[in-house]
Protein backbone atom coordinates (compact mmCIF):
# COMPACT_ATOMS: atom_id res chain seq x y z
CA UNK A 1 0.00 0.00 0.00
CA UNK A 2 1.30 3.33 -1.07
CA UNK A 3 0.79 6.59 1.96
CA UNK A 4 -1.87 6.66 4.33
CA UNK A 5 -5.50 7.71 4.31
CA UNK A 6 -5.76 11.71 4.63
CA UNK A 7 -5.97 12.83 8.10
CA UNK A 8 -9.64 13.83 7.51
CA UNK A 9 -10.99 10.95 5.98
CA UNK A 10 -8.93 8.77 8.42
CA UNK A 11 -11.07 10.63 11.34
CA UNK A 12 -14.35 10.13 9.34
CA UNK A 13 -13.59 6.21 9.21
CA UNK A 14 -12.93 6.11 12.68
CA UNK A 15 -15.51 7.73 14.17
CA UNK A 16 -18.10 6.23 11.68
CA UNK A 17 -16.54 2.59 13.03
CA UNK A 18 -16.24 3.52 16.58
CA UNK A 19 -19.92 2.62 17.82
CA UNK A 20 -20.00 -0.90 15.53
CA UNK A 21 -17.04 -2.00 17.76
CA UNK A 22 -17.84 -0.71 21.16
CA UNK A 23 -20.99 -2.33 20.73
CA UNK A 24 -19.47 -5.64 19.76
CA UNK A 25 -16.99 -4.98 22.78
CA UNK A 26 -19.33 -4.05 25.14
CA UNK A 27 -21.79 -7.19 23.88
CA UNK A 28 -18.82 -9.76 24.68
CA UNK A 29 -17.85 -8.23 27.68
CA UNK A 30 -20.83 -6.80 29.33
CA UNK A 31 -18.23 -4.10 30.86
CA UNK A 32 -19.50 -0.78 29.09
CA UNK A 33 -16.84 1.59 31.10
CA UNK A 34 -13.72 -0.69 30.13
CA UNK A 35 -14.64 -1.44 27.19
CA UNK A 36 -15.12 2.47 25.90
CA UNK A 37 -11.42 2.42 27.41
CA UNK A 38 -10.11 -0.77 25.20
CA UNK A 39 -11.63 0.80 21.70
CA UNK A 40 -10.29 4.45 22.56
CA UNK A 41 -7.29 2.81 23.18
CA UNK A 42 -7.88 0.76 19.87
CA UNK A 43 -8.46 4.08 18.04
CA UNK A 44 -5.50 5.53 19.24
CA UNK A 45 -3.50 2.58 17.74
CA UNK A 46 -5.19 2.80 14.47
CA UNK A 47 -4.86 6.38 13.94
CA UNK A 48 -1.45 6.23 14.33
CA UNK A 49 -0.73 2.88 12.41
CA UNK A 50 -3.33 3.53 9.56
CA UNK A 51 -1.67 6.98 8.62
CA UNK A 52 1.54 5.33 8.11
CA UNK A 53 0.98 2.06 6.86
CA UNK A 54 -2.40 2.72 5.31
CA UNK A 55 -5.59 1.38 6.03
CA UNK A 56 -5.87 -2.91 7.18
CA UNK A 57 -7.97 -4.62 4.75
CA UNK A 58 -10.72 -4.93 7.18
CA UNK A 59 -10.49 -2.27 9.25
CA UNK A 60 -13.98 -2.64 11.78
CA UNK A 61 -12.28 -6.05 12.20
CA UNK A 62 -8.57 -4.74 12.95
CA UNK A 63 -10.51 -2.52 15.83
CA UNK A 64 -12.12 -5.24 17.04
CA UNK A 65 -9.30 -7.48 17.55
CA UNK A 66 -7.08 -4.42 19.11
CA UNK A 67 -9.83 -3.81 21.27
CA UNK A 68 -10.54 -7.36 22.52
CA UNK A 69 -7.04 -7.89 23.21
CA UNK A 70 -6.72 -4.84 25.49
CA UNK A 71 -9.59 -6.04 27.26
CA UNK A 72 -8.10 -9.75 27.56
CA UNK A 73 -4.57 -7.90 28.61
CA UNK A 74 -6.53 -5.76 30.95
CA UNK A 75 -8.24 -8.70 32.42
CA UNK A 76 -5.85 -10.89 33.06
CA UNK A 77 -3.60 -8.39 34.99
CA UNK A 78 -6.35 -7.44 36.93
CA UNK A 79 -6.81 -11.15 37.80
CA UNK A 80 -2.89 -11.56 38.13
CA UNK A 81 -3.32 -8.60 40.25
CA UNK A 82 -5.76 -10.46 42.02
CA UNK A 83 -4.25 -13.75 42.26
CA UNK A 84 -0.97 -12.17 44.04
CA UNK A 85 -3.85 -10.42 46.34
CA UNK A 86 -5.97 -13.69 47.49
CA UNK A 87 -3.75 -16.48 46.49
CA UNK A 88 -6.20 -18.75 45.07
CA UNK A 89 -6.08 -19.16 40.88
CA UNK A 90 -9.51 -20.37 40.67
CA UNK A 91 -11.63 -17.15 40.01
CA UNK A 92 -9.23 -15.94 37.41
CA UNK A 93 -10.20 -16.72 33.99
CA UNK A 94 -7.97 -19.29 32.35
CA UNK A 95 -5.70 -16.67 29.79
CA UNK A 96 -6.16 -19.45 27.09
CA UNK A 97 -10.10 -18.98 26.71
CA UNK A 98 -9.56 -15.72 26.54
CA UNK A 99 -7.59 -15.33 23.61
CA UNK A 100 -9.60 -17.93 21.66
CA UNK A 101 -12.03 -15.45 21.35
CA UNK A 102 -12.94 -14.40 17.52
CA UNK A 103 -14.62 -11.07 17.65
CA UNK A 104 -18.12 -11.72 15.74
CA UNK A 105 -19.11 -8.34 15.06
CA UNK A 106 -23.16 -7.68 14.47
CA UNK A 107 -25.23 -5.41 12.80
CA UNK A 108 -27.11 -5.08 16.03
CA UNK A 109 -24.69 -3.41 17.84
CA UNK A 110 -24.28 -0.03 16.79
CA UNK A 111 -28.65 0.16 17.73
CA UNK A 112 -28.20 -1.54 20.92
CA UNK A 113 -25.66 0.64 22.39
CA UNK A 114 -27.84 3.35 21.18
CA UNK A 115 -30.77 1.81 23.17
CA UNK A 116 -28.20 1.97 25.94
CA UNK A 117 -27.39 5.23 25.85
CA UNK A 118 -30.16 6.81 25.15
CA UNK A 119 -31.97 4.32 28.09
CA UNK A 120 -34.79 6.46 29.95
CA UNK A 121 -32.78 5.92 33.59
CA UNK A 122 -30.44 8.93 32.09
CA UNK A 123 -30.90 12.71 32.15
CA UNK A 124 -31.43 14.19 29.17
CA UNK A 125 -28.39 16.13 28.69
CA UNK A 126 -26.42 12.93 29.99
CA UNK A 127 -27.78 10.66 27.75
CA UNK A 128 -26.85 13.55 24.59
CA UNK A 129 -22.90 13.62 26.22
CA UNK A 130 -22.51 9.87 26.01
CA UNK A 131 -24.90 9.14 22.49
CA UNK A 132 -22.06 11.65 21.23
CA UNK A 133 -19.53 10.19 22.87
CA UNK A 134 -19.94 6.40 22.46
CA UNK A 135 -21.69 6.35 19.34
CA UNK A 136 -21.09 9.56 17.63
CA UNK A 137 -16.86 9.17 18.81
CA UNK A 138 -17.12 12.89 19.89
CA UNK A 139 -13.87 13.29 22.08
CA UNK A 140 -15.03 14.64 25.51
CA UNK A 141 -13.61 18.32 24.97
CA UNK A 142 -15.28 18.30 21.31
CA UNK A 143 -18.31 17.79 23.34
CA UNK A 144 -17.69 20.45 26.19
CA UNK A 145 -16.73 22.78 23.42
CA UNK A 146 -19.51 22.49 21.54
CA UNK A 147 -22.19 23.01 24.50
CA UNK A 148 -19.86 25.53 25.81
CA UNK A 149 -19.48 24.01 29.65
CA UNK A 150 -15.52 23.21 31.04
CA UNK A 151 -14.22 20.07 30.23
CA UNK A 152 -14.14 19.06 33.81
CA UNK A 153 -17.95 19.31 33.79
CA UNK A 154 -18.68 17.25 31.07
CA UNK A 155 -16.62 14.43 32.36
CA UNK A 156 -18.06 14.10 35.02
CA UNK A 157 -21.88 14.18 33.48
CA UNK A 158 -20.46 11.24 31.10
CA UNK A 159 -18.93 9.74 33.90
CA UNK A 160 -21.89 9.97 36.02
CA UNK A 161 -24.05 8.57 32.98
CA UNK A 162 -22.09 5.40 32.98
CA UNK A 163 -22.18 5.04 36.63
CA UNK A 164 -26.42 5.38 36.29
CA UNK A 165 -26.30 2.67 33.46
CA UNK A 166 -23.65 0.44 35.72
CA UNK A 167 -26.01 1.04 38.54
CA UNK A 168 -29.74 0.57 37.28
CA UNK A 169 -28.23 -2.44 35.72
CA UNK A 170 -29.22 -1.40 31.89
CA UNK A 171 -28.45 -4.88 30.34
CA UNK A 172 -26.64 -4.46 26.47
CA UNK A 173 -29.35 -6.34 24.62
CA UNK A 174 -32.20 -5.11 22.24
CA UNK A 175 -35.10 -3.92 23.85
CA UNK A 176 -38.41 -6.59 23.45
CA UNK A 177 -40.80 -5.94 20.54
CA UNK A 178 -43.18 -4.36 23.26
CA UNK A 179 -40.94 -1.84 23.98
CA UNK A 180 -38.75 -1.01 20.77
CA UNK A 181 -41.03 1.29 19.30
CA UNK A 182 -40.87 3.17 22.98
CA UNK A 183 -37.07 3.15 23.33
CA UNK A 184 -36.63 3.97 19.81
CA UNK A 185 -38.39 7.03 20.44
CA UNK A 186 -36.72 7.86 22.94
CA UNK A 187 -32.86 7.38 20.90
CA UNK A 188 -35.21 9.85 18.00
CA UNK A 189 -35.72 12.56 20.44
CA UNK A 190 -31.93 12.64 21.75
CA UNK A 191 -30.75 12.64 18.66
CA UNK A 192 -33.72 15.50 17.52
CA UNK A 193 -32.21 17.61 20.88
CA UNK A 194 -28.95 17.63 19.16
CA UNK A 195 -29.95 19.00 16.08
CA UNK A 196 -31.83 21.45 17.78
CA UNK A 197 -28.63 22.63 19.70
CA UNK A 198 -26.99 23.54 16.90
CA UNK A 199 -30.05 24.74 14.94
CA UNK A 200 -30.94 27.34 17.76
CA UNK A 201 -27.25 28.22 18.35
CA UNK A 202 -28.42 30.08 21.54
CA UNK A 203 -24.84 30.30 22.37
CA UNK A 204 -23.32 33.30 23.69
CA UNK A 205 -22.82 36.52 21.37
CA UNK A 206 -21.78 34.84 18.38
CA UNK A 207 -20.85 31.14 18.00
CA UNK A 208 -22.28 28.84 15.47
CA UNK A 209 -22.83 25.29 16.47
CA UNK A 210 -23.46 24.16 12.99
CA UNK A 211 -20.84 20.92 13.87
CA UNK A 212 -23.87 19.95 16.58
CA UNK A 213 -26.54 19.58 13.79
CA UNK A 214 -24.43 17.78 11.15
CA UNK A 215 -23.11 15.40 14.09
CA UNK A 216 -27.33 14.73 14.54
CA UNK A 217 -27.81 14.02 10.55
CA UNK A 218 -24.68 11.92 10.87
CA UNK A 219 -26.20 10.12 13.91
CA UNK A 220 -29.89 10.11 12.18
CA UNK A 221 -28.18 8.54 9.13
CA UNK A 222 -26.70 5.41 11.24
CA UNK A 223 -30.29 5.29 12.60
CA UNK A 224 -31.73 5.15 9.32
CA UNK A 225 -29.54 2.38 7.93
CA UNK A 226 -30.07 0.07 10.50
CA UNK A 227 -33.70 0.67 10.71
CA UNK A 228 -34.87 1.84 7.41
CA UNK A 229 -38.55 0.17 7.24
CA UNK A 230 -39.45 2.62 10.44
CA UNK A 231 -41.26 5.73 9.28
CA UNK A 232 -40.57 8.33 11.79
CA UNK A 233 -36.74 7.05 11.51
CA UNK A 234 -36.83 8.37 7.99
CA UNK A 235 -39.46 10.95 8.95
CA UNK A 236 -36.91 12.74 11.27
CA UNK A 237 -33.64 12.02 9.11
CA UNK A 238 -35.77 14.16 6.14
CA UNK A 239 -36.36 16.59 8.65
CA UNK A 240 -32.98 17.67 9.52
CA UNK A 241 -32.01 17.56 6.08
CA UNK A 242 -34.74 19.92 5.23
CA UNK A 243 -34.48 22.04 8.05
CA UNK A 244 -30.52 21.99 7.46
CA UNK A 245 -30.44 22.77 4.14
CA UNK A 246 -31.87 26.54 4.92
CA UNK A 247 -29.15 27.03 7.56
CA UNK A 248 -26.95 29.74 5.50
CA UNK A 249 -29.74 31.86 4.52
CA UNK A 250 -31.17 31.79 8.26
CA UNK A 251 -28.73 34.00 9.17
CA UNK A 252 -27.55 37.17 8.13
CA UNK A 253 -23.64 38.75 7.86
CA UNK A 254 -24.53 40.13 11.39
CA UNK A 255 -25.41 36.64 12.89
CA UNK A 256 -29.24 37.81 13.10
CA UNK A 257 -31.94 36.17 12.72
CA UNK A 258 -33.69 35.65 9.43
CA UNK A 259 -37.09 34.98 9.47
CA UNK A 260 -38.34 32.20 6.38
CA UNK A 261 -40.67 34.21 4.41
CA UNK A 262 -37.48 36.72 3.97
CA UNK A 263 -34.34 34.22 3.41
CA UNK A 264 -32.54 34.44 0.44
CA UNK A 265 -34.09 31.09 -1.16
CA UNK A 266 -31.10 30.62 -3.72
CA UNK A 267 -29.34 29.97 -0.56
CA UNK A 268 -30.62 27.12 0.16
CA UNK A 269 -28.78 23.82 -0.02
CA UNK A 270 -30.48 22.26 -3.61
CA UNK A 271 -29.11 18.68 -3.09
CA UNK A 272 -30.26 18.32 1.32
CA UNK A 273 -33.87 19.41 -0.08
CA UNK A 274 -33.81 16.59 -3.22
CA UNK A 275 -32.81 13.83 -0.22
CA UNK A 276 -35.00 15.11 1.91
CA UNK A 277 -37.97 15.15 -0.28
CA UNK A 278 -36.92 11.93 -1.87
CA UNK A 279 -37.12 10.08 2.36
CA UNK A 280 -40.25 12.18 3.11
CA UNK A 281 -42.01 10.04 0.51
CA UNK A 282 -40.36 7.12 1.25
CA UNK A 283 -41.73 7.44 4.80
CA UNK A 284 -45.22 8.40 3.21
CA UNK A 285 -44.97 5.34 1.11
CA UNK A 286 -45.22 3.04 4.10
CA UNK A 287 -48.58 4.26 5.17
CA UNK A 288 -48.53 5.55 8.30
CA UNK A 289 -47.94 9.15 9.30
CA UNK A 290 -46.13 10.03 12.55
CA UNK A 291 -44.85 13.41 14.17
CA UNK A 292 -41.76 13.53 12.31
CA UNK A 293 -42.95 12.69 9.13
CA UNK A 294 -45.77 15.40 9.07
CA UNK A 295 -43.39 17.56 10.06
CA UNK A 296 -41.02 17.09 7.19
CA UNK A 297 -44.12 16.80 4.93
CA UNK A 298 -43.91 20.56 6.32
CA UNK A 299 -40.85 21.09 5.46
CA UNK A 300 -40.76 20.12 2.58
CA UNK A 301 -43.43 21.86 1.15
CA UNK A 302 -41.57 24.95 2.08
CA UNK A 303 -38.48 23.84 0.74
CA UNK A 304 -40.15 23.49 -2.36
CA UNK A 305 -41.09 27.04 -2.98
CA UNK A 306 -38.96 28.69 -4.81
CA UNK A 307 -40.70 32.22 -3.97
CA UNK A 308 -42.24 33.08 -0.85
CA UNK A 309 -45.53 33.58 -2.45
CA UNK A 310 -45.84 30.16 -3.85
CA UNK A 311 -45.59 28.43 -0.49
CA UNK A 312 -48.36 26.04 -0.33
CA UNK A 313 -49.78 26.84 2.66
CA UNK A 314 -53.55 25.03 2.14
CA UNK A 315 -51.36 21.85 2.36
CA UNK A 316 -49.15 23.20 5.30
CA UNK A 317 -52.93 23.89 7.60
CA UNK A 318 -53.90 20.57 6.41
CA UNK A 319 -50.44 18.51 7.66
CA UNK A 320 -50.63 20.99 11.03
CA UNK A 321 -54.54 19.64 11.50
CA UNK A 322 -53.22 16.32 11.36
CA UNK A 323 -50.64 17.22 13.32
CA UNK A 324 -52.74 18.78 16.05
CA UNK A 325 -54.58 15.82 16.29
CA UNK A 326 -51.56 13.59 17.38
CA UNK A 327 -49.73 15.68 19.03
CA UNK A 328 -50.12 17.84 22.45
CA UNK A 329 -47.68 19.89 21.30
CA UNK A 330 -48.75 23.85 22.05
CA UNK A 331 -45.91 24.71 19.29
CA UNK A 332 -47.69 23.19 16.99
CA UNK A 333 -50.76 24.96 17.65
CA UNK A 334 -48.96 28.13 17.00
CA UNK A 335 -48.02 26.99 13.95
CA UNK A 336 -51.60 25.73 12.72
CA UNK A 337 -52.21 29.05 13.67
CA UNK A 338 -50.16 30.65 11.40
CA UNK A 339 -50.66 28.38 8.45
CA UNK A 340 -54.84 29.20 9.09
CA UNK A 341 -53.89 33.53 9.30
CA UNK A 342 -51.59 32.29 6.22
CA UNK A 343 -54.87 30.78 4.23
CA UNK A 344 -57.64 32.13 5.62
CA UNK A 345 -56.71 35.77 6.84
CA UNK A 346 -54.95 37.24 10.09
CA UNK A 347 -58.19 37.10 11.90
CA UNK A 348 -58.54 33.86 11.55
CA UNK A 349 -55.19 32.72 12.86
CA UNK A 350 -55.36 35.60 15.98
CA UNK A 351 -59.16 33.56 16.53
CA UNK A 352 -57.18 30.05 16.98
CA UNK A 353 -54.97 31.76 19.22
CA UNK A 354 -57.51 32.99 21.76
CA UNK A 355 -57.51 30.30 24.69
CA UNK A 356 -53.89 29.54 24.30
CA UNK A 357 -53.09 31.49 27.54
CA UNK A 358 -54.45 29.04 29.48
CA UNK A 359 -51.94 26.29 28.43
CA UNK A 360 -49.40 26.81 30.98
CA UNK A 361 -46.45 25.52 28.66
CA UNK A 362 -47.38 28.74 26.38
CA UNK A 363 -48.41 31.25 29.37
CA UNK A 364 -44.76 32.26 29.86
CA UNK A 365 -43.44 31.66 26.66
CA UNK A 366 -42.15 34.16 24.49
CA UNK A 367 -43.63 32.05 21.10
CA UNK A 368 -47.03 33.04 21.68
CA UNK A 369 -46.42 36.83 21.66
CA UNK A 370 -44.37 36.59 18.91
CA UNK A 371 -46.84 35.24 16.50
CA UNK A 372 -49.39 37.35 17.52
CA UNK A 373 -47.34 40.20 17.07
CA UNK A 374 -46.79 38.41 13.79
CA UNK A 375 -50.09 38.04 13.16
CA UNK A 376 -51.55 41.64 14.65
CA UNK A 377 -49.15 43.03 11.91
CA UNK A 378 -50.42 41.42 9.21
CA UNK A 379 -53.59 42.42 10.05
CA UNK A 380 -52.76 45.83 9.95
CA UNK A 381 -53.19 46.51 13.85
CA UNK A 382 -49.27 48.06 14.33
CA UNK A 383 -49.27 49.37 17.67
CA UNK A 384 -50.82 46.14 19.06
CA UNK A 385 -47.84 43.78 17.44
CA UNK A 386 -45.15 46.30 18.49
CA UNK A 387 -46.35 46.15 22.32
CA UNK A 388 -46.51 42.20 21.88
CA UNK A 389 -42.97 42.10 19.84
CA UNK A 390 -41.60 44.43 22.97
CA UNK A 391 -43.25 41.77 25.52
CA UNK A 392 -41.89 38.69 23.49
CA UNK A 393 -38.09 40.28 23.97
CA UNK A 394 -38.84 40.24 27.74
CA UNK A 395 -39.84 36.75 27.34
CA UNK A 396 -37.24 35.00 25.43
CA UNK A 397 -33.98 33.08 26.38
CA UNK A 398 -32.05 33.33 23.19
CA UNK A 399 -29.99 36.67 22.43
CA UNK A 400 -30.31 36.54 18.74
CA UNK A 401 -34.07 36.07 19.13
CA UNK A 402 -34.23 38.85 21.70
CA UNK A 403 -32.23 41.12 18.90
CA UNK A 404 -34.90 39.88 16.16
CA UNK A 405 -38.14 41.13 18.16
CA UNK A 406 -36.64 43.93 19.30
CA UNK A 407 -35.74 45.09 15.84
CA UNK A 408 -39.29 44.04 14.87
CA UNK A 409 -40.53 46.42 17.13
CA UNK A 410 -38.20 49.42 16.19
CA UNK A 411 -39.19 49.11 12.11
CA UNK A 412 -42.68 49.08 13.45
CA UNK A 413 -42.78 51.55 16.04
CA UNK A 414 -41.20 54.82 14.72
CA UNK A 415 -44.37 56.36 14.23
CA UNK A 416 -46.27 55.18 16.94
CA UNK A 417 -43.03 55.80 19.32
CA UNK A 418 -43.46 59.98 18.08
CA UNK A 419 -46.38 60.12 18.64
CA UNK A 420 -46.47 58.20 21.95
CA UNK A 421 -43.80 60.89 23.30
CA UNK A 422 -45.80 63.95 22.36
CA UNK A 423 -48.90 62.88 24.26
CA UNK B 1 -6.03 37.54 37.40
CA UNK B 2 -9.61 36.86 36.85
CA UNK B 3 -12.39 39.55 37.29
CA UNK B 4 -15.95 39.49 36.65
CA UNK B 5 -17.12 42.84 34.69
CA UNK B 6 -21.53 43.35 35.49
CA UNK B 7 -23.24 45.43 33.14
CA UNK B 8 -26.65 45.91 35.61
CA UNK B 9 -30.06 48.14 34.91
CA UNK B 10 -33.29 49.26 36.93
CA UNK B 11 -36.00 48.14 35.38
CA UNK B 12 -36.76 51.50 33.82
CA UNK B 13 -33.17 51.00 32.32
CA UNK B 14 -34.32 47.70 31.05
CA UNK B 15 -37.62 49.24 29.50
CA UNK B 16 -35.90 52.06 27.46
CA UNK B 17 -33.84 49.46 26.17
CA UNK B 18 -36.47 47.99 24.40
CA UNK B 19 -37.75 51.14 22.85
CA UNK B 20 -34.15 51.71 20.77
CA UNK B 21 -34.93 52.57 17.26
CA UNK B 22 -33.22 50.46 14.52
CA UNK B 23 -30.37 52.72 14.48
CA UNK B 24 -29.58 52.08 18.50
CA UNK B 25 -30.19 48.44 18.50
CA UNK B 26 -27.99 47.83 15.19
CA UNK B 27 -25.25 49.89 17.19
CA UNK B 28 -25.73 48.22 20.27
CA UNK B 29 -25.92 44.76 18.87
CA UNK B 30 -22.89 44.85 16.89
CA UNK B 31 -20.70 46.19 19.60
CA UNK B 32 -21.37 43.48 21.49
CA UNK B 33 -20.41 41.34 18.98
CA UNK B 34 -17.15 42.74 18.24
CA UNK B 35 -16.30 43.45 21.97
CA UNK B 36 -16.86 39.44 22.33
CA UNK B 37 -14.67 38.81 19.45
CA UNK B 38 -12.20 40.82 20.18
CA UNK B 39 -12.10 40.14 23.65
CA UNK B 40 -12.00 36.37 22.62
CA UNK B 41 -9.44 37.51 19.43
CA UNK B 42 -6.61 39.06 22.43
CA UNK B 43 -6.52 35.86 24.61
CA UNK B 44 -8.54 37.09 27.44
CA UNK B 45 -11.83 36.47 27.66
CA UNK B 46 -12.66 33.57 30.04
CA UNK B 47 -16.68 33.78 29.59
CA UNK B 48 -19.58 36.15 28.48
CA UNK B 49 -23.15 36.28 28.86
CA UNK B 50 -26.32 37.94 28.12
CA UNK B 51 -28.93 37.53 30.72
CA UNK B 52 -32.72 37.37 29.83
CA UNK B 53 -34.83 40.12 30.85
CA UNK B 54 -35.37 40.88 34.77
CA UNK B 55 -39.59 39.60 33.79
CA UNK B 56 -37.76 36.21 33.83
CA UNK B 57 -35.59 36.34 37.12
CA UNK B 58 -36.95 34.39 40.79
CA UNK B 59 -36.09 34.88 43.95
CA UNK B 60 -35.63 31.67 45.44
CA UNK B 61 -35.75 30.25 49.17
CA UNK B 62 -35.81 26.96 50.61
CA UNK B 63 -38.85 26.53 52.81
CA UNK B 64 -39.19 24.73 55.97
CA UNK B 65 -39.17 21.65 54.57
CA UNK B 66 -36.21 22.19 52.08
CA UNK B 67 -38.08 22.82 48.99
CA UNK B 68 -37.98 25.75 46.51
CA UNK B 69 -40.35 28.91 47.30
CA UNK B 70 -40.05 31.49 44.54
CA UNK B 71 -40.89 35.03 44.24
CA UNK B 72 -40.88 36.62 41.37
CA UNK B 73 -41.90 40.51 42.68
CA UNK B 74 -38.99 43.12 42.86
CA UNK B 75 -39.49 46.55 43.96
CA UNK B 76 -38.63 49.12 40.72
CA UNK B 77 -35.57 50.68 42.25
CA UNK B 78 -33.45 47.24 42.13
CA UNK B 79 -30.74 47.01 39.86
CA UNK B 80 -30.57 43.47 37.41
CA UNK B 81 -27.69 42.01 35.95
CA UNK B 82 -28.38 42.28 32.44
CA UNK B 83 -24.73 40.27 30.98
CA UNK B 84 -20.97 40.10 32.14
CA UNK B 85 -18.04 39.12 31.50
CA UNK B 86 -15.01 37.06 32.99
CA UNK B 87 -11.89 37.96 31.71
CA UNK B 88 -8.03 37.06 32.66
CA UNK B 89 -5.61 40.00 32.59
CA UNK B 90 -2.71 40.90 33.80
CA UNK B 91 -3.07 44.14 36.12
CA UNK B 92 -6.52 45.71 37.49
CA UNK B 93 -6.04 48.90 35.35
CA UNK B 94 -6.47 46.52 32.20
CA UNK B 95 -9.47 44.96 33.78
CA UNK B 96 -10.46 48.77 34.19
CA UNK B 97 -10.03 49.90 30.81
CA UNK B 98 -11.93 47.49 29.31
CA UNK B 99 -15.16 47.76 31.72
CA UNK B 100 -14.55 51.11 30.47
CA UNK B 101 -14.76 49.91 26.85
CA UNK B 102 -17.97 47.75 28.00
CA UNK B 103 -19.31 50.86 29.33
CA UNK B 104 -19.40 52.98 26.36
CA UNK B 105 -21.62 50.64 24.86
CA UNK B 106 -24.05 52.19 22.62
CA UNK B 107 -27.26 52.57 24.32
CA UNK B 108 -30.53 54.60 23.95
CA UNK B 109 -29.11 58.03 22.23
CA UNK B 110 -25.86 56.87 20.88
CA UNK B 111 -22.89 56.44 23.32
CA UNK B 112 -24.02 54.96 26.67
CA UNK B 113 -21.85 55.89 30.22
CA UNK B 114 -23.32 52.78 31.58
CA UNK B 115 -21.47 51.70 35.21
CA UNK B 116 -19.67 48.60 35.09
CA UNK B 117 -18.90 46.79 38.25
CA UNK B 118 -15.71 45.22 38.21
CA UNK B 119 -14.45 42.40 40.57
CA UNK B 120 -11.49 40.39 41.40
CA UNK B 121 -12.42 36.58 41.05
CA UNK B 122 -11.00 35.36 44.23
CA UNK B 123 -8.64 32.81 42.20
CA UNK B 124 -5.45 34.31 43.55
CA UNK B 125 -2.39 32.52 44.96
CA UNK B 126 -2.57 32.55 48.63
CA UNK B 127 0.26 34.18 50.39
CA UNK B 128 2.12 32.17 52.70
CA UNK B 129 0.78 32.78 56.50
CA UNK B 130 3.76 33.59 59.03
Amino acid sequence: MTGGPSDVSLEHLLRDLTPQVLGTVVRRFRDFEAAEDAVQEALVAAARQWRRKGLPNDPCAWLTKVAFRRMVDQIRSESARRRRESRTAEEAVPAQELSAIEPPPQEDDTLTLLFMCCHPSLTTASAIALTLRAVGGLTTAEIAHAFLVPETTMAQRISRAKQTIKSSGVPFQQPTPEEKMQRLRAVLHVIYLVFNEGYTSSAGFALRRDDLSHEAIRLMRMVHNLQPGEPEVTGLLALMLLTDARRLARTGAEGELIPLAQQDRTLWDRQEIAEGIALVSEAFSKGSAGPYQLQAAVAALHDEAARVEETDWPQILALYDLLKRMSDNPLVSLNHAVAAAMVHGAAAGLKLLDGLEADSRLAQSHRLDAVRAHLLELSGDRASAVKLYRAAATKTENLRERNYLLFQAARLSVEPQHSDEQK
Amino acid sequence: MKYMLMMAGTKREFESYLKLSKEELQAQVAFMRSFAKELGDSGVLVLTEGLAFPGQAKLVRAGSNGEPITDGVFPESKEFLAGFWIIDVESPEEAYKIAARASAAPGPKGRGTMPIEVRPVMDRAPEEWQ
